[in-house]
Formats: C-alpha cells, structure tokens, sequence
C-alpha cells in the first residue's frame, strides 16, 4: 500500500544532468527508487548514474513505463518542464525547484487538473513511501517504513519532525511535500483523503505553517476522518505582516494565525504539538501504544 | 517588488488604463514646473512604499505653481514610517464624483488570480461589509474575456452602456494583462475615481513577482529591504529582523520558524529569521554567516538538517568563518544532521566544535551560553 508512489513506481528524473539532479539521482537508486530514465534536451544518448538520458519525455515514454517523474530543471524551464510530463501523460510530478513565478504555478496546476495529474510542488522536498520509493531529496537514512503518513508544506520542518519519528520505532506509510509556495498543486485534504483509505496508514501527522488558510480548510476535513492526526503550526512566534521566506508564510491582515489554525484543528479533534519533537509522544498516545 | 506609485501609474498609462495628467518630481523646482504645466490646482503625493502617507502630511492640495514648489519642499525630505521621501508625484487636482475600487491577486488557496471590486473604494475600503465587495476567480485556462469584465461592471451597480462603464470593461481586462505580461501578484487601483465622464485611476499599487524578476528585465529597480534584508536576498537567501539576543540560521523557512518557536519556548530571544536552505553553497554559507555576526548578537545558532543543503559545505563554511575571524566572537551552537552529515562533523572537528544531534538539546545550550 501507501499512496501515489511504492515500489512499482517508474520514475523520471526531469534535468537529470545538472548538478543537483544527478546528485540525487544517485541519492534515490540508493534509496531503491525506480528510476527508469532522464530527460535533459540536448543531452539524449548519455548515462548518469546508469540511468538513459533522453532528449523529450515523449521519447522516454516510447521507451519506458513513466508513472511519475521529479522535476529539478531551473526555475525559468519549470513550466515548460512540468507541461511536457503531463502532455506525454505522466499522472505524478514532483517539482523540487524553488523560485517558479506565480503565474506558472497557476497554469501548472490548472493544466494538471485538466489531466487528472497529482502535481507536488513547486518548491516540494518531494515524496517517500517508507523503505519503498524516494522521489526528491530528503537525507535517505530517517525515512523508514512504517504506518504514519505524514503531510507538509515545509522540507526541512519535515525531516525534522520524521527524524524524530524514526528515534522513536514510528515508521511512515508515506512522506508527502505539498511545497511551501502560494499555488502547489495537492492541498492537505487531497493528502488526508488517501491517507483515511490506504490501509497501511494508522495515523496522520500534518505539518503546516502559519499564513494561508489550508490548515482551516484541512480541519473541516479532518472532522471526518477515523484515523487519529496529529500536527504541528509553525511560526507561533513570527510577528504578524513579516514573510518569513516561504511564499505563503505571511500572516495577512488577522487571518492564517498560528492561534486561528490551533484552534480549528483542536476543535476538529486533531492533537496539536507545540513543540517539534513533541509529535511521537501524542502519535504513541493516539495509537495507544507505548 | 513593490512598485512607487508613480511607476504603477507609468504602467498603466504604458497598458492604457487613464491616469491623471502629471509626473514625478525629485526638486522643488520640477514639481513648481510639473504644475506650471498642469495649469489649476494640484496634487503633490509623497512617494514611499507605505500607506498611511495622507495622515502623515505627505500629501499636499497646492493651487498654484509657487504652491506645489513649497509644498514639494516640506514633503521631500520627510520621513514617513521610517521611510525617507525622495520624490513626489505631482498631479492634476481630480474632480471627484465618486470612488471606487478595482484590484487582481493571486488567490494561493484557489490557486487562481482573483479579481476583487467594489462600488465604494477609497480610504474605508477595508472596513467595508463583505456584500460590497466583489470576489471573482479567474479561469488561467479560460483566461480574461470582455464577459468577465462585463459581469463585473454590472455587479457594481454601473450601467454597461455610460462612458463610465465602457471605460471600466476595458480597465478590468487590462489589469490582468499587466498581471501576466509583468508578473504582477498584486495590482490595485483604490480610489478608481468618476471625475464627469471619465474614469481615472486615482493611486496605484503594483507589486511584482521576485521570482520573475529574471524576465522581468525593462522594469525599474525598487529596492524594498533593509541592508541585512538586502545583503541576504543577494545571496538569495531569506532574512528577517527581529528584536532579541540570538542570530539564528537554519535551512527551510518552516524548520528555521520551528527553530524560532523552539528558543521562544525555552526563554531565549531570536535577533532574525534566516532560511539560507535550497543547496545554498560553502561561499555564500559563509556570507550569512557574517551577516548574522555584524548583528552583534549575544548568541549565534545554526540549526541545519540537510536534504538539499549539504552538511559538509555547511561546514566548510563555518570553518572558514571561524579561521579568517581566528574564531568567533560570541558563543556558538551548532546542529548539524543530514545529507553529508559525517563529513560535516569531520570538517567541524578539525577546529575542535562538536555539532548536536537533536535540535531540542542544541536550542537549550545556546540559550544557556548566551545568557
């Protein structure tokens, strides 16, 4: 089980040539990620890390199965990039780069909600699920397998809080990164949504930040669900008008507050850590385990 | 990037939306020569990337040209919110019949731009009840079509076939133009005012997407920062002031906010928030790092877990830091896991600092060290 990748997973790295891509390309064979191809235009015909480069993803689709394929060309490309994938029919894209204008973020969602694609991303860490498939590039070692399905917008908040989980014996289905920017593809309810099916996944930790209002929105969803969540807001001590990097982290005129999505996630009945490494403790209690 | 007011109206102008007759001034002599040339009363506005500018005296009602030259003497120079004035626009004195409101975002949760409209703009906008105020997304697929403007027009109570009207469908269609032409997040006209049978925008207020700043290239420079903001944002990294005693650096805008939150619980003060995550290099690793020290903090904490960023280079950088400097002038805490993360602690070892494991025990010894 777990949700949108497992072992079967065809992958393809988008820009699998440059710096950062092959690095972790190398990173996720490590992993067991399927990697079937690469795709950088000009560069068809070469090998990184064993894997076949070709010129367009349509060409690697004549030659491959591609269910999912990560995207780390640089941002001006992005788009492009991420329309080829789904134009050639690949149903999951996780966009690693940082920095996409806004306005190619809003075309590449609309377009993959046109092809009934999942789109992760822009600015994701990625996706795992535990001990079966990496795609992205969180450090390799704290992602286990397991039954917690975890949901974030931030990357490194996220392995922060899996590393803990890990320290504590609490393995994940799946690892999901929406991305930190103001228009990524899957919301927190699409994620919940798969994680209250997939029967791998005991229990939800939901890793949200202050700004927006997709932690509200989540609440009204996890109201619902039978599996026990558990999550953690940062930003409780940013002051109110400041960005704090992330392109959704701003706290607009009273709302997306750090009190305002504590207490519509308690009063839909998740637990809400204060702190980080809080979130095994009340993971364990929700599950009755010790 | 925040744009002045006077290039969002340069914009506009550009784009074809109606402005009013002026231009920006820098001395007191170019504005008494701008209203000269306007002939009749004037408006001189203070230029600052703030609101607020006409409670703080930074807008002036002059008559005459010798008017609009005093004035423009006793706002250039003032200080508005702690921004200094460098210019003014000057500008005819618009009849007002009536102030209304236009403006298109970007709408993150729907993941669409928004058009937002309303018959009663102007200085109370924000106070106004919700059924004045028109929300309407825009389809990126569909994009922006006359019908659209049309519907707008006629929720705002404004008849389709009145000067006013024709002249607002053209303005609504032209404002996401110069939303997607120029990246623009924000375009904002409060107060669109009827001045008899025209309509002109009144103010505007652009704000342009950092991230297309790179095709963004005709557009004038505004620089929006501070100097620690500045010298960060070079690196391309994310800094923000804050008010207490220890420099943070971490990698991730949600886990350096966790950082924060953590220090704050245990009773320590964060001087900043600064994110320098995304595979930031040795090189510019290691310019943050003297950005943070020229704050003079009591404290400096590094709490890094590396995906993209590597803990070796991390490393690198804070060696390197730490020789030319022949080590550092206040305490220093630093958590280091991840990706390289062995090398990393080699590198460190070999100036003899130990990196922490858990981010919990890290945050509570440098409180402790900076106390």
């Amino acid at each position: 089980m777990a949700i949108i990748i497992d072992e079967n997973t065809n992958v393809l790295v988008m820009g699998i040539t440059g710096r950062q891509a092959s690095f972790h390309t190398k990173q996720m064979l490590a992993y067991g990620t399927k990697i079937v191809a690469g795709c950088t235009p000009g560069k068809g015909g070469q090998e990184v890390e064993g894997v076949p480069v070709y010129n367009t993803v349509r060409e690697a689709c004549e030659k491959h199965r591609i269910d999912a394929s990560v995207i780390f060309v640089p941002a001006p490309g992005t788009k492009d990039a991420a329309l080829e994938n789904m134009e050639a029919g690949v149903k999951t894209v996780v966009i690693v780069t940082e920095g996409v204008p806004v306005y190619d973020e809003i075309d590449i969602v609309a377009y993959a909600r046109r092809k009934g694609a999942y789109v992760l991303g822009p600015n994701t860490f990625g996706i795992v699920s535990g001990g079966k498939c990496k795609m992205g590039i969180p450090p390799n070692q704290y992602f286990i397998e397991g039954d917690i399905g975890v949901v974030a917008r931030s990357g490194t908040l996220t392995y922060e809080i899996v590393g803990n989980l890990t320290a504590n014996g609490l393995g994940q289905s799946t690892v999901v990164g929406m991305g930190g920017d103001r228009a990524v593809g899957l919301t927190f309810v699409d994620v919940l949504k798969m994680f209250e099916k997939d029967a791998q996944t005991k229990a939800v930790v939901l890793i949200g930040e202050i700004g927006g209002n997709n932690e509200e929105i989540a609440a009204e969803y996890i109201k619902e669900m039978t599996k026990p969540v558990v999550a953690f807001i940062a930003g409780k001590s940013a002051p109110p008008g400041k960005r704090m990097g992330h392109a959704g982290a701003i706290i607009e005129r009273g709302k997306g507050t750090y009190q305002g999505k504590v207490d519509a996630l308690t009063a839909a009945g998740a637990k809400v850590a204060p702190l980080p490494f809080e979130v095994p403790a009340l993971i364990k209690e929700a599950l009755g385990r010790e | 990037m925040k744009m002045f007011e006077y290039m969002g109206k340069e914009l506009f102008a550009k784009f074809g939306i109606p402005t009013p007759k002026g231009r920006m001034a820098k001395t007191p002599e170019e504005a008494e020569k701008i209203a000269a040339e306007i002939g009749g009363p004037c408006v001189v506005k203070s230029q600052v990337l703030s609101g607020k500018r006409g409670k703080a005296g930074g807008i002036k009602f002059p008559n005459t040209p010798e008017e609009a030259k005093k004035a423009a003497e006793e706002v250039l120079g003032m200080t508005i919110q702690g921004l200094p004035v460098e210019c003014v626009l000057v500008e005819e004195k618009l009849k007002i019949d009536k102030e209304l409101y236009m403006s298109i975002t970007v709408d993150g949760s729907a993941k669409q731009a928004v058009m937002i409209a309303s018959a009663y703009g102007g200085m109370e906008i924000e106070a106004q009840p919700e059924e004045f105020i028109i929300k309407r997304h825009i389809d990126p697929e569909l994009g922006m079509h006359p019908f659209f403007a049309r519907e707008i027009v006629r929720r705002m109570g404004v008849g389709l076939r009145t000067p006013h009207g024709k002249e607002m469908v053209n303005i609504i269609q032209t404002l996401y133009k110069i939303c997607k032409e120029k990246d623009a997040e924000l375009v904002e006209i409060n107060p669109l005012v009827f001045s008899d049978d025209r309509v002109i925008a009144a103010d505007s207020k652009v704000t342009i997407d950092e991230d297309a700043m790179f095709r963004m290239k005709d557009l004038p420079f505004v620089e929006d920062k501070s100097p620690a903001e500045r010298a960060a944002a070079n690196l391309g990294l994310s800094f923000v002031d804050l008010d207490g005693d220890i420099a943070v650096m971490a990698n991730g805008a949600g886990i350096t906010m966790g950082t924060l939150d953590t220090l704050q619980a245990f009773g320590g003060t964060p001087r900043n928030f600064l994110d320098c995550g995304g595979g930031t290099g040795r090189e510019a690793t290691a310019k943050a790092l003297d950005i943070l020290l020229g704050l003079e903090p009591k404290g400096l904490f590094i709490n890094i877990f590396g995906g993209i960023t590597r803990c070796d280079d991390v490393a690198n950088a804070f060696k390197d830091v730490y020789e030319a400097r022949s080590g550092f002038p206040v305490p220093v805490v630093i958590r280091l896991v991840g990706t390289n993360q062995d090398a990393g602690r080699e590198i460190l070892g070999t100036i003899g600092v130990e990196a922490f494991d858990f981010m919990e025990d890290a945050a509570r010894r440098i409180i402790e060290l900076a106390k």
